[in-house]
C-alpha cells in the first residue's frame, strides 16, 4: 500500500501520512484497572482495524478501516461515527 | 566441500547425519508443549530438558525451525540497555553465548566485535552517559567515547555525516557481537531432540483448551494433543495465539525490515548503530554489509519487504560510509515485531493456569534467546516467575510498574 485514495483530496502517497493507531473510546466513569486496560492494552489480532491517520501538508485526521493482514484501506469512515460525548 | 557435495550427487544414498528426526506422530500427552520453533522455543525445550529433567516436551512450529524472527534479524548481540532490569537480563544472556559454542558442540560463528552508538546531539550524548552509568553500576564494559576514539577505530566512517548531523561521540560496547542465528536455532534443537524433546515442523496450533482457568491442551491441524502446561514463544505472532484465550496485551505487531549488500572484503570490524538516524550496520562473516533500520510506520501482521525501506536506510547509510554509495543490495526481508509499550518483554506467568508467555520481543529479541530460554524452563519447571524476568511480568501493565527500556534498538523514541 503506498497511496491512499482518500474521498476528500483524492490520491495521496501514503509517506503524507503520520499513523495515529487504533481508534478507540475511553471508559468515562471507570475503575484503575479498566483504565490500565484502556491506557495500555491493544487489539494486536490480524483483521480489520479502525485506524486514525494525520495528514501533514493539510493538517486533517482522517479514519480508515485497514486490512492489518493485506495492507489494504477498505474505507473511509465519517468521523460522525467516532465521535464520544466527554460528560459535563 | 564442493567434491563432498559431489559425491553425495553420484550416490544414490549417504550417511551425512541429520540434525533433527523426520516426522513422527504426535503423542496423546505432553507435560509441555511449546508454541513456536524458532530460537526462544529451542532454547526453552533446551534448558527444560537439560536443568529440569523435563523431557516429556513437544515443540510445535508451523512453519519450519527458526523460519521466523530468528532467521529475520540482525544478529546483534549486546547487553548496554538503560534499565537495571534491562542490563541484568540481557548480560547474562551475553555471559550464556559466550559459552554456547562448546554447549552444543558447534560453531556459532559468536564473533566480539565492538558496538557503538553514535550521538548526533546533546541529548543523545546525555542519554549515552546516563546508559554508560547504569551499565558501568552492573559491571557491564560500557563508556562514552570522543571523536576521536571513533576516528581511529571506525576510519572509514564520515563522522560529519555529509554535515547533516555530525557525530559528537558515542557509547562504546566493547563485548558488543554477532553471531550465526540459524545455528543458534539448530544447536538448541538438536541438544533439546538428544535429551528427548519431540519437535514437531509444519504443525499449527489453532486453539488452546481451557477447563475453567486451566490449560488442558492444544488443538493443531494435526489433532488434539493434551498438556499440562502451554508456554508461547511466537513473537509476531502472538496476539493470534493470545486471542485464542481472549487475553488482553498491549503488543501489537510492526514489520521490521532489514536487507544485505553483496559480498566485500572484511574491512569492517565494528557494529555501528545510530539511533538518530535509525541505521545499524555490521559486517557478517561472509562479507556482506548487514543492515537494518526502524520498525515501519504502522501495524501489519505480514513480512512483506518495501521499497520505502531500502530507499530510506541507503540514503542515511551513504551518509555515514560515502564509498558504499557504489555498493549493491543484494537481499532484503521483514520480520513482524511484537511491540510492547515499554520496549521490554512480557514473560512467565499469566492469569490462565497452565498458560505462559514469552513475548513481546520487539526488535531485541535474538539476544535474549539463551536468557530467555533458562529463565522460562525455570519459571516452567517451579510454576513461578523466575527473579530476572519478575520485572517484565504480564501484569506490570495494571500495576502501572512499567520497564521503560529506552536502550532498545530500531524502535523511534
Amino acid at each position: 500500500m503506498k497511496v491512499f485514495d482518500c474521498p476528500v483530496i483524492g490520491r495521496r502517497p501514503i509517506s503524507e501520512f503520520d499513523y495515529v493507531g487504533e481508534v478507540r473510546t475511553p471508559p468515562m466513569d471507570a475503575d484503575e484497572t479498566t483504565w490500565a486496560e484502556y491506557v495500555f492494552n491493544r487489539n494486536g489480532a490480524p483483521g480489520l482495524l479502525r485506524e486514525w491517520w494525520y495528514h501533514r501538508p493539510t493538517g486533517r485526521w482522517y479514519v480508515m478501516e485497514r486490512d492489518t493482514v493485506k495492507d489494504e484501506v477498505l474505507r473511509f469512515i465519517d468521523l460522525e461515527d467516532v465521535r464520544y460525548d466527554i460528560p459535563a | 566441500m564442493p567434491w563432498r557435495l559431489l559425491k553425495h550427487g553420484l550416490t544414490s544414498s549417504h550417511n551425512e547425519p541429520r540434525f533433527f528426526p523426520e516426522s513422527r506422530p504426535l503423542k496423546p500427552h505432553y507435560d509441555v508443549v511449546i508454541i513456536g520453533g524458532g530460537g526462544h522455543g529451542m532454547a526453552c525445550a533446551y534448558y527444560l530438558a537439560k536443568e529440569h529433567g523435563i523431557t516429556n516436551v513437544a515443540v510445535l512450529e508451523q512453519g519450519y525451525i527458526g523460519g521466523g524472527n530468528t532467521g529475520r534479524n540482525t544478529t546483534i548481540v549486546r547487553s548496554n540497555y538503560l534499565t537495571p532490569e534491562g542490563v541484568k537480563f540481557y548480560d547474562t544472556s551475553l555471559k550464556l553465548f559466550e559459552d554456547l559454542a562448546d554447549d552444543f558442540d558447534l560453531n556459532i560463528f559468536y564473533s566480539t566485535r565492538g558496538h557503538f552508538t553514535l550521538a548526533h546531539t546533546d541529548s543523545a550524548l546525555r542519554t549515552m552517559r546516563w546508559r554508560a552509568e547504569v551499565n558501568k553500576h552492573h559491571g557491564i564494559d560500557s563508556e562514552v567515547v570522543d571523536r576521536d576514539f571513533i576516528a581511529k577505530e571506525v576510519p572509514y566512517m564520515d563522522l560529519d555525516c555529509a554535515g547533516h548531523s555530525p557525530v559528537m561521540g558515542a557509547l562504546y560496547h566493547a563485548p558488543g557481537a554477532v553471531a550465526r542465528h540459524d545455528a543458534v536455532a539448530w544447536g538448541y534443537a538438536r541438544g533439546a531432540y538428544n535429551r528427548g524433546v519431540e519437535i514437531h515442523q509444519k504443525t499449527r496450533v489453532n486453539a488452546i483448551r481451557t477447563q475453567g482457568d486451566r490449560v488442558t491442551g492444544v488443538e493443531t491441524d494435526r489433532g488434539f494433543v493434551s498438556c499440562n502446561k502451554v508456554v508461547s514463544m511466537v513473537a509476531g505472532s502472538t496476539p493470534r495465539i493470545t486471542s485464542m484465550l481472549g487475553l488482553q496485551t498491549p503488543i501489537e505487531i510492526y514489520p521490521l525490515q532489514a536487507c544485505v549488500s553483496e559480498p566485500v572484503k572484511p574491512f569492517m570490524d565494528t557494529i555501528v548503530v545510530s539511533g538518530s538516524l535509525h541505521v545499524y550496520v555490521s559486517q557478517s562473516s561472509r562479507g556482506e554489509m548487514v543492515m537494518g533500520a526502524s520498525v515501519d510506520p504502522s501495524v501489519l501482521h505480514s513480512t512483506r519487504s518495501s521499497f520505502d525501506f531500502v530507499e530510506g536506510l541507503t540514503d542515511k547509510m551513504i551518509d555515514l560510509f560515502p564509498f558504499m554509495s557504489r555498493m549493491k543490495v543484494m537481499r532484503q526481508w521483514a520480520g513482524m515485531s511484537d511491540i510492547t509499550p515499554d520496549f521490554a518483554p512480557i514473560m512467565g506467568k499469566t492469569p490462565i493456569d497452565g498458560f505462559y508467555l514469552d513475548a513481546g520481543w520487539g526488535t531485541w529479541g535474538f539476544k535474549a534467546t539463551p536468557v530467555s530460554g533458562k529463565t522460562m524452563a525455570w519459571t516452567l519447571a517451579n510454576d513461578r516467575n523466575h527473579e530476572l524476568i519478575e520485572p517484565f511480568r504480564l501484569s506490570r501493565f495494571t500495576d502501572f510498574d512499567l520497564v521503560g527500556e529506552k536502550g532498545a534498538a530500531s524502535v523511534g523514541h
